[in-house]
Formats: structure tokens, sequence, C-alpha cells
């Protein structure tokens, strides 16, 4: 099956707008169809699972993850409204959050904060859940991913995952895409679906995730700070805490932070191996 | 509607009647409050319903394995009769496998309308992940439902063709439901039971499977401490023997003339409820005991919840009053003679397990798992308190009603089991 390079060329070319995907689709659809019977029953959700099985084994292997920095975070929470500017998440969906009392009381008066991404876990107790494999580990970088095409919306992925980074989009919306503002219109990059929203089409009724701003990829599957394609939160830390980078890459700075100072992961016990360390 | 009552006046006499009329008002007064949930689901989808991110299963999930547990329960008394030969329950055999069709029935619809795309269901068939505990719970009841219609139609087969010749509405229904077959030799009606015997036997580990594996799709939630326990499964399944059982205790009092006819059957059956009452009661207690003795603060939290939180009325009250402690000394003192005091016991094991199966969903996530995180947010949506909207009360409202509707019409139309030897 041709499947992946179509969808590598797909993923290459920015400049497609959703339509020509969509016709694209199609006509993939119309190629395959002779080859799997029922294809275009099939259709929900192959995006996302061909990008992942294209890029598996061709490239280098990355292992995305986070430095936060606890000692450097001020609390002013730009990473929450960055990311809610990129994504354009829903009130109610929030892939990261700043908590201010994880520690309490503290024998000092200092005050604590802490970002919460996901933590794209090396063993995601969600990915398991998952009746119909909607949500899973990309082979070639790790991020935790969401295919809103295939997620029936049970939330079971929700209970499974202990930290809290699952959201479940109830269709709710801020004022100016409930009034149906110019920015109603501003479609998500996420994933690069550029999808609209609109009453009880995906992503409403789904769950939602963190992904590190994937779409921000090269066709390389590289950021690059520089560029400014860098997870919106990161990019934003007004403390510089955030530090993210490829936790394989011994020149990346969450590899050397992780080398120089002692870092803490949540609930290890469980045995998730987070990608997102904390330093104390 | 008239006609229905009418039907129903001509069946029984006065006092009888008086209490089918007000179950069949019950029902339908049901469906009726319950079409506003069933508009607002379709309507609005979850906008008005009050789970959110933190609890993110609420009333209908608990509707769920509540109905689920019914049904397996209720299938588990109907193979007492077709597999293990205690033909003192043959006669409720047939009223066992409706009870277990109509409960699955709610079940799969409660479960329907708290998915976020209903219109996706069939993904579970087409890509079924089989590391998933809810994949093989939706596969093995899937087969369990089929095993089931099977079972049922076998059950009636030789009754409905029988019947099929009177010129009545229930003579042109049964012609339909016979789809075609005519043979009502003895030759037939004994293949008929060896079939039953068959699909009997398969469905025992079935639903054994199924619904200790609703249990295992709680239990293996290791980050949900309140569900992560290998009690979980077992407690499943006992659970759903005493609701299932207390259920039909109740069912075969009222159906069809039961009180007359299955006087003795209730009683037995009350004393194998009583018994798995009791059985039920010694694992949670052992859940709690054990984990208050460890006094980790994430395995004490539900728990805690459960009997000190803002709901405590639900286990103190429901669950433990009304479910457990009331209808024990019902079945345990002379009273638990009475064909008719043992349904009334019944009638409130069953509606006491519907505590249970809420403060299984609810305290397991209503606990922060990172302390601070509604704090953080701010959003009702992100919040560990939750009591069911409007909307949620309704739609499940519908669902009882519907239940109460088709054991209705069960009632009217399915043949009446004929006496065993």
């Amino acid at each position: 099956m041709n499947r992946p390079t179509v969808e590598d060329q797909l993923e290459r070319d920015p400049s497609l707008s959703p339509m020509e995907r969509r016709e694209m689709l199609a006509l993939l659809g119309k190629w395959v169809g002779a080859a799997v019977a029922g294809a275009g029953v099939f259709r929900a959700g192959e995006a996302l699972a061909q990008q992942s099985e294209a890029a598996a084994g061709t490239k280098r292997k990355r292992r995305y993850g986070m430095v936060i920095d606890t000692r450097r975070c001020v609390g002013c929470r730009a990473c929450v409204i960055a990311c809610k500017a990129e994504n354009k998440t829903p009130p109610g969906v929030y892939y990261t959050v700043v908590f201010d009392h994880v520690i309490e009381p503290r024998i000092d008066d200092k005050p604590l904060f802490m970002t919460k991404p996901c933590f794209h876990c090396e063993h995601p107790p969600c990915v398991d859940v998952c009746p119909v494999s909607a949500t899973f580990k990309r082979e070639q970088d790790g991020i935790v991913v969401v295919d809103y095409d295939r997620c029936i919306g049970c939330r079971y992925c929700m209970t499974a995952c202990p930290y809290s980074a699952r959201w479940f989009d109830f269709d709710e919306n801020y004022a100016p895409v409930e009034e149906n503002t110019a920015y109603a219109s501003v479609p998500s990059p996420e994933y690069r679906q550029f999808r609209r929203r609109a009453k009880g089409r995906s992503p409403v009724g789904n769950v939602r995730k963190c992904h590190f701003c994937l779409h921000l990829q090269d066709e390389n599957g590289e950021y690059n700070k520089a560029e400014g394609r860098w997870p919106a939160c990161a990019k934003t830390c007004t403390g510089h805490a955030i530090h993210f980078g490829d936790l394989l890459d011994p020149a990346s700075d969450v590899h050397r932070l992780l080398r120089e100072r002692v870092a803490v992961r949540l609930k290890e016990e469980l045995g998730t191996e987070p990608n997102v360390f904390y330093l104390l | 509607m008239t006609g229905i009552t009418n039907t129903v006046k001509s069946f029984e006499g006065s006092e009888a009647s008086a209490l089918k009329r007000l179950f069949w008002m019950t029902g339908i007064a049901l469906m009726l409050l319950g079409s506003y949930g069933l508009y607002d689901r379709m309507a609005h989808g979850h906008i008005h319903a009050n789970y959110g991110s933190i609890v993110t299963w609420g009333l209908w999930v608990a509707a769920y394995i509540y109905f689920i547990g019914l049904s397996a329960g209720a299938f588990l008394v109907s193979s007492l009769a077709y597999v293990f030969n205690m033909h003192q329950f043959e006669r409720i055999g047939r009223l066992a496998v409706l009870t277990a069709l109509v409960t699955l029935l709610l079940a799969l619809l409660s479960i329907f309308f708290d998915l976020g795309h209903m219109g996706r269901s069939w993904h579970v068939m087409a890509f079924p992940n089989f590391r998933s505990p809810m994949a093989w719970m939706i596969w093995l009841y899937s087969a369990y439902m089929v095993l089931l219609i099977v079972e049922m139609w076998l059950l009636l087969r030789h009754d409905l063709v029988s019947g099929s010749s009177e010129p009545t509405l229930r003579g042109r229904l049964y012609r339909l439901l016979s789809l075609g077959s005519r043979d009502t030799s003895a030759k037939s009606a004994a293949r008929d039971r060896r079939i039953v015997r068959v699909l009997a036997t398969v469905g025992v580990p079935l639903a054994v499977m199924f619904n200790g594996g609703v249990g295992a799709l709680f239990g293996s939630v290791a980050a949900r401490p309140h569900w992560h326990s290998g009690l979980f499964p077992i407690l499943f399944l006992l659970s759903a023997l005493v609701s299932g059982g207390a259920l039909l205790t109740l069912a075969a009092t009222v159906f069809q003339d039961g009180l007359t006819r299955n006087r003795d059957t209730v009683v037995v059956l009350g004393r194998l409820v009583l018994a798995l009452l009791l059985l039920d009661v010694l694992i949670q207690v052992s859940e709690f005991l054990i984990a208050f003795r460890g006094g980790i603060p994430g395995h004490v939290a539900g728990l805690q919840l459960v009997i000190s939180g803002p709901y405590w009325w639900v286990f103190w009250l429901w669950q433990v009053a009304i479910g457990t402690a009331i209808p024990l000394l019902i079945l345990l003192l002379p009273t638990g003679k009475d064909a008719r005091w043992v349904a009334f016991a019944g009638l409130l094991i069953a509606a006491g397990l519907f505590g249970l199966r809420l403060n299984i969903v609810i305290p397991g996530l209503a606990v922060e798992e990172i302390r601070g995180l509604g704090e953080a947010i701010g959003s009702m949506r992100v919040n560990a308190h939750y009591f069911p909207s409007l909307g949620e009360w309704s739609l499940t409202a519908l669902i009882v009603g519907l239940g109460l509707v088709l054991f209705g019409l069960g009632e009217l139309f399915l043949p009446r089991q004929k006496e065993v030897a």
C-alpha cells in the first residue's frame, strides 16, 4: 500500500488547505479501495496512525520531553495562555495548568509553582485502555496523540491518566467564538488538521490533550527554537522555566539539565516513566 | 395507552389490576419525564451534563454498570435451571432470560448516550484494541447479547408457534416472532431444549467473564486507588448476582400471576439472595478494613468520600440501610418465608445496589489526582464535586421507564410459562 508516501507528501506541504487535504484523502480512499475491502468505511482515523507508521523506522528516533525548573517559575501562567492561543482550546480544556499549592504547607514561606503539560509517558496507561486505539504513542518521537476522527468519547483514558492531562471537549466556547466574531473562523493548527469549531464536529465530543505542538515540527520531525517552531508554553515562558527538547540528544538543553541537576518525576511508583522532569 | 390499560384490566382482579395500573403509569410517566433528557442530549450533546474532566464519568456510567450487573445476575440465575438442572427454577427461567435481555438493553442505552460520539460506536467493532479491558468487555457482551436473543427465542418458539393461530393481535405478533417456524412436535421441543442447554452452558462463563470484565475495567486502572483492587472483578460479579437475583424475586412475584404460581420458588430464591448478599457484604467490609488499616491517603480518600463525604447518605441510607440492613432483616426473620416479603426485600436490594454502583464510579474519580487542580483552573468542568444535572437524571428516568414498559409488554404478550412437573 502506498498510503504512507501520500500522507508524507501531505505532511510536507503545509500550504495544502484542509479542503484540498480532504479531496486528496478521498482520492486516496479510491486508490486503496481496491486493496482493502470497505476502505471508505475505515477512513476514520487513517491519517494520524499513518503519519506515525510512515515515520517509524525510516528516520532517527527522538524522545521529546521537558525539564521544568520550578525555581524559575514565577506562576505567571503565560504558558497557559500561550497554549490556548496556539491551539484554540475551548473553556475547560487546558493542555497545561499551573498549580500553586502542590507542596503545602512548606516549612519556608517560598511559593512553589508547577506547570504541568502532558508527560508523554514512556508507558502511557491512557493508550492501553483506549478501546479503539484512537490514542497512541508515536513511534518516531514518543508524543502521545489523539486521533479525533477515531475517538468515540468514552473518556476511559481520562480515568486511566494519573496526571489529569486529558480533557473532554464539552462544546463550550469563549465569547468571541460563541458570538461568531472573526476569531471564530480561525482554525486550530493542531495535528495540522486545521479544524474549525463546529457544533458536534470533532474535536467536540473528543478527549483532548497536549501534543507538544507537534504541528510545528518540520518534515524531519524537528522543532526549531530560533525559527519559533517550539511548543508554545516553552517558547513563551517568562522565567525560562520550561525547557523542551530531545531527551536522547546529548547536546539538548534537557539532556544537559538532567545531567547537571537532580530531577524528579511525578508518581514514579506507577511505572509510567513520564518524559517531563521537574527541577526543585 | 387506554387500550393497554383495558387489556390490563381484563387480565386480573381489581386489586392486582390497581397495582398493574400503577406500574404502567410509573413506567409511562418516567418515559415522559425522560423525553426532556433525550431531547437535551440529542440537541445539545454533553454541554448540560455535570460531569467534567475530573469526575469524567457520572450517573450514566453508574446506571450502565448497574443494569449490566442486573443482566448478568439474572442470566446466571436462569442457568440454575438450564445448566445445573435445578428444576425448581425452571418456572422462572424464561422470566430470568427476559430480565437479562431487557436490562442488557437498558445498559447499552445508558452507555451509548454517555459517548462523546454516539455515531462512532461501530468503531469498537472495527478497530478493537485488545489491550483495553473495555474492548474485551464490548466484544464479550456483544456475544452475550446474541446468545441471549437466540436462547430467548428457542425458549419461546414452541409457545409462539402454538399461539400463532389465534386471530388476535397476540396471535399475529406470535406469528411474526415465530419467524416462520411451524413445528410443534414434541421432537422439536426436545431439540429446542437441547440447544438451550448448550447455549446456557456457554453463557455461564461468558456472563462471568463479561461482568468480571466490567470489574476489571475499573480494577485495572492503577491511577485510581479506589478502584485498583483485585477484589473488584469479584465484587462486580457478586453484586451482579445479588442484584439480578433480588430483581428476579420481585419479578417472579408480580409477573403473570407469579405470587400464586411461583410462591415456593421465590422463597428459595430469597434464601439464595440472602447468602449472596452476605458474601457481598463480606467482600466490601474486607475492602474497607484493609484500606483503612493500611492508611495510605490515596487509598483511603475515595472510601472516606463514600462514608463521610457530601454524599454520605448514598452509602449509609441508600446502600447500607435500604439496600442491605432492612432486606437482611426481612430475609432472616420469619418474613423470609413469605413470598411477598421476599419480593419486597428483593425490591429494596435491587434499589440499594444502585447506591453501590454510584459509590464505585463517583468517589473513585472525585479525588484530585494532583492537589489543587480545581483551584488552578476554576471551571465547573474541573471540579471534584459532582451532582448529576437535570438532563442526566431525566435521561436515566427515560431508560428506567423504558425498562418498566418493556417488562409490562412482556407481561402482557409473552406466553405463560407452562407448569413443569
